[in-house]
């Protein structure tokens, strides 16, 4: 055994084995440059189904279908992409009760180079509240399996959505290189 | 699968048309109902445990049904749409595609207009052909109905034959025969009962 205190295992194959342990096989994403290394190790592990959609709304129609038909499923975005889901989340996810496990890398902060990003951000937590969906911002590595792993049996017990914001502190972000 | 062009396809009546579909399901085929009209025809045409009834979230049936027949491989899965519904969520259909579920049908109602709020037209009144689009998005087995007999067909083949298919009908500008009962909690319960989904 190595010596994981010292080397853990990197933030993706941490979230990727709480999915599995959790039996959270769909796994549909809208892209992101620091989600890569995650949807990389995901669709390298037959255990999961694993596909883009063409836009986070439909995302979010697809694992509810699935949730509804007996299969978990979970939806990888950024924080521009979160932005677009308000009324599905409304009239969908909400009323129907779907606990629809949502992961959002988050742009935006902590060295942000797009103004329209740090724009989009300003609006993902302020939604959540609104909508009264439970949410984590993840900023240390040594808290993600607990939070992920106590929030999905929470999110299927309660038949309430979850939102695991990736904060650029856990994830390295995405860097300005000028 | 047919040539009909949307030109030749005949008028039909969407209630009619729903009637028909679910005589044909035998096997407890999941049915999607789109936002509005699709949905108030399909509760209207009689209850099903296996039928689910979006309230909102306009667009979303396909992908609804994408994700339950990924769920349930064994296990017909239908998507009833209006024109404007799918053309608010156009890429679905390439995603379908890409994906290729063989137990996922999807029926587009197309009546040229946005019926529940005012009649507007949509663009599909205009010069999109739904099926062309739903072709060149990778679903082959993309078909207007010619007619009732032609739509009856196509559906009956599409659920022995394997999909994914999607069968495009005319519809005229009749509004929807009734409307559901409004209590997403206990349409979903009942759906996933229907499904044979434990918790």
């Amino acid at each position: 055994m190595s010596d994981t205190s010292k080397n853990p295992p990197p933030w993706y194959e941490v979230v990727l084995a709480t999915l599995k342990a959790n039996n959270v096989k769909l796994a549909v994403y809208v892209p992101d440059k620091v989600l890569t290394t995650l949807i990389k190790a995901l669709e390298a592990d037959p255990f999961f189904i694993v596909f883009a959609a063409t836009r986070e709304e439909e995302a979010l129609g697809i694992i509810t279908g699935a949730w509804m038909a007996g299969m978990r499923g979970t939806l990888l975005m950024q924080t521009s992409g979160f932005a677009t889901l308000p009324n599905a989340l409304a009239s969908l996810v909400m009323p129907y009760q779907i606990p629809a496990i949502m992961f959002v890398s988050e742009r935006g902060t902590l060295g942000e180079f797009n103004l329209g990003q740090a724009l989009v951000c300003h609006t993902m937590r302020p939604v959540l509240s609104s909508l009264g969906i439970e949410n984590h911002t993840i900023t240390r590595h040594d808290e993600l399996e607990f939070i992920v792993d106590r929030s999905i049996k929470q999110a299927v017990a309660t038949q309430a959505p979850v939102t695991f914001i990736l904060s650029p502190l856990l994830t390295g972000g995405k860097v300005f290189k000028a | 699968m047919t040539n009909t062009t949307a030109h030749n396809a005949k008028v039909m009546n969407r209630f009619d048309l729903t009637k028909r579909l679910v005589a044909k399901l035998d096997h407890d085929e999941a049915v999607i109902g789109g936002i509005g009209n699709s949905n108030f025809d399909l509760w209207m045409a009689g209850p099903r445990p296996q039928n689910f009834y979006m309230l909102g979230s306009m667009g979303l049936a396909i992908p609804i049904a994408l994700g339950a027949a990924i769920a349930q491989p064994q296990r017909h899965v239908v998507a009833l749409e209006g024109d404007g519904s799918l053309l608010m969520m156009l890429g679905c259909l390439a995603t379908v595609a890409a994906r290729a579920p063989k137990n996922l049908t999807i029926v587009v109602w197309d009546n040229g207009m946005y019926q529940i709020s005012g009649s507007q037209p949509t663009a599909s009144a205009a010069k999109a052909d739904l099926v062309g689009i739903a072709r060149a998005s990778g679903i082959e087995r993309s078909a207007w109905a010619a007619d009732e007999a032609d739509f009856e067909r196509l559906f009956k083949a599409a659920l022995s034959e394997g999909g994914p298919t999607l069968i495009a009908a005319r519809i005229d500008g009749e509004p929807g025969t009734g409307a559901t009962d409004r209590d997403p909690v206990q349409i979903r319960a009942r759906f996933m009962a229907g499904l044979d989904v434990k918790r």
